[in-house]
């Protein structure tokens, strides 16, 4: 045997194992997604679990992984286990757009929870139309979410309702008659919110003295507030989220304005008082739920949710709960867990007793269900009244 | 007429943190003619320092003097540090390299900070402790001056005093000169450029440590991203004063507050920064080289 004969064997055969090892790396992803799929049930959920706004992505996180514990508990749907498969969008619409994408076609999911932000609803819901799998969000209120297709649900209410009921609130209780608003303009709900506000502010009687806009991620505000001021309203009305709310709230006192500050679910979060500290005490906002309700469901939810968890859930771990049941009933109620026989179980639900409150979805695909005005007082979000639709 | 003094007060202070900030580009660009790019996110981990280290001391809820002093000085060092180990692994390999390499690196470094700091700190937002109570000094009518408001100013304008009498009235100042303008010329008269560009990089990074902790008690909210926005606009300032010019990084810190806030004052809200940065480009029209920017002439 020569030398150049070894060479030419040596030389084949590597290139017949560099072929194999290729075709085991192509195969991989198929074969994992082969193995996992079985005698379980996989449900994915999307949301911000890191960001600007990750508390909104942990909490809706908490809320949809005590539903799914409890449900496997009890031996799971049709003697099937139930998994949960959470990826993080980091708070960026792109990325909602790719996990959800992730989560349809690589982790072969029967249904998909999420988002808190309407605007990354929005950017995930067409994948989950496309493909044909039903997608809950349980706390998106832009009222275009649900419009992008008959795969699309929500749990909660919508923003023109949410902007009534601030409205009717302002109007009744607080006999706000000049109101100023401050949004942020890069934000769908924000935007959507304050439009509905307007109108129903004037509808009731009441005059807008000055709309101003800012953009989540700024810190200074005092040029927008300074006009407010010398407008002298009777109210503001900020829709926004969180973290700027906070940062405003600081700034409306610092400039001397006195008057009381409105808002909406997104101001949902402990993060709210930690950086708007005693300048946000006495403002209100517009909640899916308050742990000060008497239901004994909420009551019950609460007690489940302290005992896992060690806190009170707030609005959107709530949300996320009752989200998250009404898929599982659905699956339940379901003659075989196929994506679109879950689909026509979830547009049946009716008068479920929710711990946000009795949640029917109606024609528009949208959670029918009453409001509650809370105050914010240190920590704690005190409840004020109730509103129905 | 209150309402225009109080959005003057709001502009001049906001114009003064994008000053202090604008001072560490200026001084880097006038000696190695390159633009840190990274600077900004030094200012972010100087944040973090400050908030680490309020919560290890136990002192997030003493407001104070003391507490302000020691948060400063241990915001100051940690961004001295993290310059000078930017300068010696990132910048300094590429000293002989084209501009534009070096360039790319300072961008690449500034991602580099923002993406550790999401994983290290985490993501979401944190809230700075309160260093210093709040006063109100001045109330007249609906005008509120705020101690907030005026300290910014009054360190910034402190620290371009400082950077003025350190370049022109020292030793290692007229080093700093000499190698801006002919760094191997300087090199064969005894100065040592490593060292002199090392020396300015401690002094433009320490700067944004102190105007982390002032920014970070004005607006208490820090996140890893937080210097990205702010780094831009400071850069701009920069250019638009004459970049290279220490004057200039503090007039151009206090225009561009004050044309954000005169933007939303009497334009459009909606439209602050476009029309903001549009002042700007009109400004940089008919003065090309920025405002107070001389070539060769007042370079650090």
């Amino acid at each position: 045997m020569n030398m150049t004969g070894i060479f030419t064997i040596s030389r084949r055969r590597s290139i017949r194992m560099k072929k194999l090892l290729f075709a085991v790396l192509l195969s991989l992803p198929l074969l994992s997604g082969c193995t996992k799929s079985g005698n379980e049930i996989r449900i994915g959920e999307f949301g911000s679990l890191t960001g600007n706004d990750a508390t909104f992505g942990l909490s809706t996180n908490k809320g949809i992984r005590l539903a799914i514990d409890e449900a496997n508990e009890k031996g799971g749907i049709k003697g099937k286990k139930i998994k949960l498969i959470t990826l993080d969008d980091q708070g960026r619409d792109t990325e909602a757009v790719q996990v959800v994408t992730r989560l349809i076609t690589q982790e072969n999911v029967v249904a998909v929870l999420g988002e808190v932000a309407s605007s990354r609803s929005k950017a995930a819901a067409p994948i989950a139309q496309e493909y044909k799998i039903p997608m809950i969000t349980p706390s998106s209120t832009n009222p275009e979410v649900t419009k992008i297709g008959d795969y699309i649900f929500r749990v909660c209410f919508i923003d023109p309702f949410q902007g009534f009921v601030m409205a009717k609130f302002a109007t009744e209780n607080l006999k706000v008659k000049k109101a100023a608003i401050l949004r942020d303009v890069k934000n769908d709900y924000s935007v959507g919110l304050a439009d509905v506000f307007i109108s129903e502010i004037k509808k009731m009687g009441g005059e807008i003295v000055a709309d101003l806009s800012y953009q989540a991620g700024d810190v200074d505000f005092k040029a927008q507030l300074t006009q407010i001021r010398s407008k002298n309203p009777d109210a503001i009305f900020i829709p926004g989220y969180y973290t700027e709310v906070g940062l405003i709230a600081q700034q409306t006192r610092d400039l001397g304005i006195k008057v009381p500050l409105l808002g909406g679910d997104g101001w949902d979060s402990s993060k709210l008082s930690e950086i708007g500290k005693e300048a946000i005490d006495g403002s209100y906002f517009s909640n899916h739920y308050t742990s000060e309700s008497t239901d004994p469901v909420v009551q019950d939810f609460i007690k489940r949710f302290q005992a896992k968890y060690g806190d009170t859930p707030d609005g959107l771990a709530a949300m996320g709960y009752d989200a998250a049941r009404i898929l599982l009933l659905a699956m339940e109620r379901a003659p075989e867990i196929k994506p679109n026989l879950i689909r026509d179980e979830i547009a049946k639900t009716k008068d479920f007793a929710g711990a946000t409150g009795k949640i029917s979805i109606n024609e528009n695909r949208d959670a029918v269900k009453s409001a509650v005005v809370v105050q914010v007082q240190g920590k704690i979000n005190k409840f004020v009244t109730t509103i129905h639709p | 007429m209150q309402d225009f003094v109080q959005h003057l007060v709001n502009g001049l202070s906001l114009g003064s943190i994008y000053a202090l900030i604008a001072l560490g580009y200026t001084m880097v660009y006038g000696i190695l003619q390159m633009i840190n790019f990274a600077h900004s996110d030094v200012y972010m981990v100087g944040a973090f320092a400050a908030y680490y280290a309020a919560k290890w001391l136990g002192i997030e809820n003493q407001p104070g003097l003391m507490s302000l002093a020691t948060l400063l000085v241990v915001s100051m060092v940690i961004c001295a540090i993290l310059g000078l180990t930017i300068e010696r692994f990132a910048y300094r390999p590429l000293r002989k390299a084209p501009k534009l390499n070096i360039l790319i690196t300072a961008i690449g470094v500034s991602l580099f900070l923002q993406y550790s700091g999401q994983l290290i700190f985490g993501a979401d937002p944190k809230v700075f402790p309160e260093v210093m109570t709040d006063l109100t000094l001045l109330q007249w009518g609906n005008l509120s001056l705020r101690s907030s408001d005026i300290t910014v100013l009054i360190v910034a304008l402190i620290a371009m005093v400082g950077l003025h009498f350190l370049i022109h009235h020292t030793k290692i100042g007229r080093a700093m000169r000499a190698v801006s303008q002919n760094s191997s010329v300087a090199a064969m008269l005894g100065v040592n450029p490593d060292r002199i560009i090392a020396m300015t990089f401690v002094v433009g990074s320490s700067l944004a440590g102190v105007g982390s902790v002032l920014v970070g008690m004005k607006y208490p909210k820090i996140e890893p991203l937080m210097g990205m926005m702010i780094g831009l606009k400071a850069f701009v300032a920069a250019v638009l004063g004459g970049i290279g010019s220490v004057p200039g990084a503090v007039l151009g810190g206090l225009l561009m507050g004050l044309s954000e806030e005169m933007v939303v004052a009497y334009l459009s809200s909606t439209y602050r920064d476009a029309l903001a940065f549009g002042i700007l480009i009109v400004i940089l029209l008919f003065k090309p080289a920025g405002l107070l920017g001389r070539y060769q002439v007042e370079k650090v």
